[in-house]
């Protein structure tokens, strides 16, 4: 394009060729028409609107909808939320809210009371999800990074390899997750047949849906369904490690091992902080999972507070208890992300410099 | 400039129209429907019959007769169980429910707490034809004693002991056992501790509603409620914990149940007795289901219950709880006499029996019981059941906070009996003590 944008436009408006944009210019206000008449070449300028709005304004204008919409979808609920915390929402008041009487940190207290049961029952999940979260986000960035760094090299059927890791993760997570349900049945279940009955690994056929097991029949299923996402990541930023710094070390002496300490995972450093993040709030949030495994009571040992909550208000219909966990729950992932944040974008600096 | 603006024009109006319908879903808080749209009606029916197509093509001719009668057109919509409590409750959050709706009976109190459902006072009641058409245990089990019925019973269900003839034949059993003690050593005669690869009874154990029928049974045979009078919990009384470590211990002492059933909890029971896996299960109505799976109905017989005296009846000897299903009008309906019109025609002496019939159910209007459909061996067993012998689940608001709790009591009962590990009078009352400090007032 050569052709320099302003000039052109006014030439077309006064000109005879273009009817529709002479007929539309006739319709702006008097003003605004007769100005772009009078001062010829140059810049138009609206009075009525000043120049500074008109096009600082303009942006936020276009950005009204979104802004209206966010808060609708994601502001207001959240408010809603945390004023529910406060009152005592039970069956007797969802028909009219309005009338739920104020608790004020009533719901709260009974949450963090850790010596009574519910605050105790909180705390557990709490402790059960903690855990689940560093094994499922721990073990599904080693995998998929791992398996990144491997598909790296260049070989027949990577591109195949490649599109089959990435299907857990285009799966539907209901359709996937009640597969792995039926296959950790205790009496029918894939699992069982493999473990026990093929390989005679276990005395007697262990139940994985109940009891101990189920926390690890839970963390199996959550990295299963979210190392891809860690492999797509990872596979993404290791393109833009140049080839030629891999040259240089393998020159200077550098073996495998040396390569992906001293300069794949370095190169991965804000990739990562990205991944593991977003894997950590996806995790320790994960509601699909535990909740197609087991239902709507998951075994104590696998009692993720997200299904935790869930039971404490939906099934008990008790919606200010579980707004006040979920409002804590809420606070604890802003203090981690902002504490991870600062933590690992400080780090990256006094290494940058 | 000119597309500009336009862009900002539409900019500012969508954000207005995003807005306004926003704005637009709020729920008329005053109480009583009115009867602004006197034409038609939504009606949320339950699903009874083995899937919704099913319950489509049972009920859409009923609701055209109803239509002819009165003029009133009905949208009919199947909710599956799964999602039906959670619509109800939307609903009621929002004001925008069904005009008519189906509800689980022992849903009612706690339905009824909300306020969402019109009271069957007298003159509701006198509109379709007076209270006492209805059975009175079915009624009791329409909301909490002493107020007016959330709902009216629409189909009554009750348990019964269903078996399977060939292996009590195979395992030399005359007829089905009528107490305790003889369910568990026919099932021992079955199961042989476990060793035989089949069965005697069969159990649900990740059902929590199940696991909440049964354990009630039970605390009734032992003269124990798991609510007092004023609407406490009581969960840890002497006779409730009796009563679980019982039914628990059929699978961990008595070994007659199979381990697998501590998981089980998508009527997985049903298929293994179907299978000829397992010789008994206690369930309500299961005819059809057994016919859906390629059972023939002279394979398998229906009996009374266990309890410990062998004559079912009232107090100690309670072999069920009344389970069904109940009618309620939604209180914001703008159709509140075509509603009303609509349940008299449902539970009117030809439809209980025409609906009843489809549904493998007893009707809970006595003059439609003595129709000579409900006196055949398997209906006939449920019917007598739930005259004599049958008690509603506690009708309190907190009823579905009851069946959380405890039924996920009796679920990690059943994973540690499965697991091996010894069910004690203490690690009962534990998980019940545990239950009942959940309970929130």
């Amino acid at each position: 394009m050569t052709s320099h944008p302003s000039p052109d436009h006014h030439s077309l408006t006064r000109g005879p060729a273009s009817p529709v944009l002479l007929e539309a210019t006739s319709q702006v206000p008097p003003a605004a028409g007769g100005d772009v008449l009078k001062s010829g070449g140059a810049r138009p300028r609206v009075p009525r609107i000043p120049d500074r709005i008109r096009r600082g304004g303009l942006p936020y204008l276009l950005l009204l909808p979104a802004l209206v919409l966010e808060l609708l979808i994601h502001i207001v609920p959240m408010a809603i939320g945390i004023v529910m915390s406060f009152r005592g929402l039970t069956q007797f008041f969802i028909r009219n809210w309005g009338q739920a009487p104020w608790t004020g940190l009533h719901n709260f207290k009974v949450a963090v009371d850790f010596n009574a049961p519910i605050g105790k029952a909180l705390l557990h999940s709490f402790y059960v999800t903690c855990g689940f979260t560093v094994l499922a986000v721990g073990l599904s960035w080693l995998i998929g990074t791992g398996v990144a760094i491997l598909l790296q090299e260049n070989f027949r059927g990577r591109g195949l390899l490649r599109t089959v890791f990435l299907i857990p993760y285009a799966l539907p997570a209901y359709a996937a997750i009640i597969t792995w349900a039926f296959m950790f049945q205790r009496d029918n279940g894939l699992v069982n047949h493999v473990l026990h009955d093929q390989l005679g690994i276990t005395a007697k056929p262990s139940f994985w849906l109940i009891g101990d097991n189920s926390f690890y029949a839970l963390v199996i299923v959550a990295i299963w369904k979210s190392w891809p996402f860690a492999f797509l990541m990872v596979m993404a930023a290791l393109q833009n490690i140049p080839r030629e710094l891999y040259e240089a070390a393998s020159i200077d002496g550098a073996g495998m091992w040396q390569q992906i300490r001293k300069i794949t995972l370095p190169s991965l450093r804000s990739v990562n902080q990205v991944l593991v993040l977003v894997l950590f709030l996806w995790t320790f949030n994960d509601f699909n999972t535990p909740y197609v495994l087991f239902g709507r009571s998951a075994p104590e040992a696998a009692d993720l507070v997200s299904i935790h909550i869930y039971q404490s208000s939906f099934d008990t219909w008790n919606f200010g208890s579980g707004s006040a966990m979920s409002v804590l729950l809420l606070l604890f992932l802003l203090l981690v992300t902002a504490v991870y944040l600062i933590f690992t974008s400080r780090g990256r600096k006094s290494t940058d410099v | 400039m000119r597309s500009i603006r336009a862009a900002a024009a539409v900019a500012v109006t969508i954000s207005t129209l995003a807005g306004a319908t926003a704005c637009g879903g709020g729920g008329d808080s005053s109480g009583g429907g009115s009867n602004t749209s006197p034409k038609t009606l939504t009606y949320w029916a339950s699903n009874q019959g083995p899937n919704i197509p099913a319950d489509k093509k049972i009920l859409t001719p009923e609701l055209k007769k109803f239509e002819q009668q009165t003029g009133i057109k009905v949208n009919l919509e199947v909710v599956p169980w799964a999602d039906l409590l959670k619509r109800i409750l939307a609903a009621t959050t929002s004001g925008q429910g069904p005009d008519v709706l189906n509800i689980g009976n022992t849903w009612s109190a706690s339905l009824q707490a909300t306020g969402a459902l019109l009271p069957w006072n007298k003159a509701n009641f006198d509109a379709i034809g007076g209270r006492d058409r209805f059975v009175d245990a079915a009624v009791a089990s329409a909301g909490a004693a002493k107020k007016d019925p959330a709902a009216v019973p629409l189909y009554s269900l009750s348990y019964a002991l269903y078996y399977n003839k060939k292996m009590f034949a195979d395992a030399g059993i005359a007829k089905p056992p009528a107490t305790w003690d003889e369910l568990v050593a026919d099932g021992q005669k079955i199961s042989k501790n476990g060793t035989s690869g089949k069965w005697g009874l069969g159990a649900e154990g990740g059902n929590l509603s199940e696991n909440i029928h049964q354990a009630f049974v039970l605390a009734q045979q032992h003269g124990a409620d798991f609510y007092d009078a004023s609407g406490k919990p009581t969960f840890t009384s002497p006779g409730a914990v009796a009563a679980v470590k019982q039914y628990v211990d059929l699978m961990g002492k008595d070994k007659i149940i199979a381990p697998g059933n501590a998981e089980y909890s998508q009527n997985q029971s049903l298929s293994d007795f179907s299978k000829g896996k397992t010789a008994m299960v206690l369930w309500q109505a299961a005819a059809s289901t057994f016919a859906s799976q390629g059972m023939k109905p002279q394979d398998w017989g229906a009996a009374p219950a266990p309890v410990a005296s062998g004559t079912p009846g009232q107090g100690k000897n309670v072999n069920s709880m009344v389970a069904g299903i109940n009618m309620a009008v939604f209180k914001n309906t703008k159709n509140t006499k075509g509603a009303l019109k609509f349940v008299k025609f449902m539970t009117s002496d030809d439809e209980q029996k025409i609906l009843n019939k489809a549904y493998g159910a007893v009707p809970p209007v006595t003059a439609a019981q003595s129709d000579p459909a409900f006196n055949v061996p398997g209906v006939k067993v449920l019917k007598d059941t739930l005259i004599k012998s049958a008690a509603p689940l506690p009708q309190v608001a907190s009823e579905s906070q009851f069946e959380t709790t405890v039924g996920t009591a009796i679920k990690d009962l059943w994973a540690d009996a499965a697991g091996g590990k010894p069910i004690t009078t203490a690690s009962v009352k534990d998980e019940l003590t545990k239950a009942q400090q959940q309970m929130t007032e």
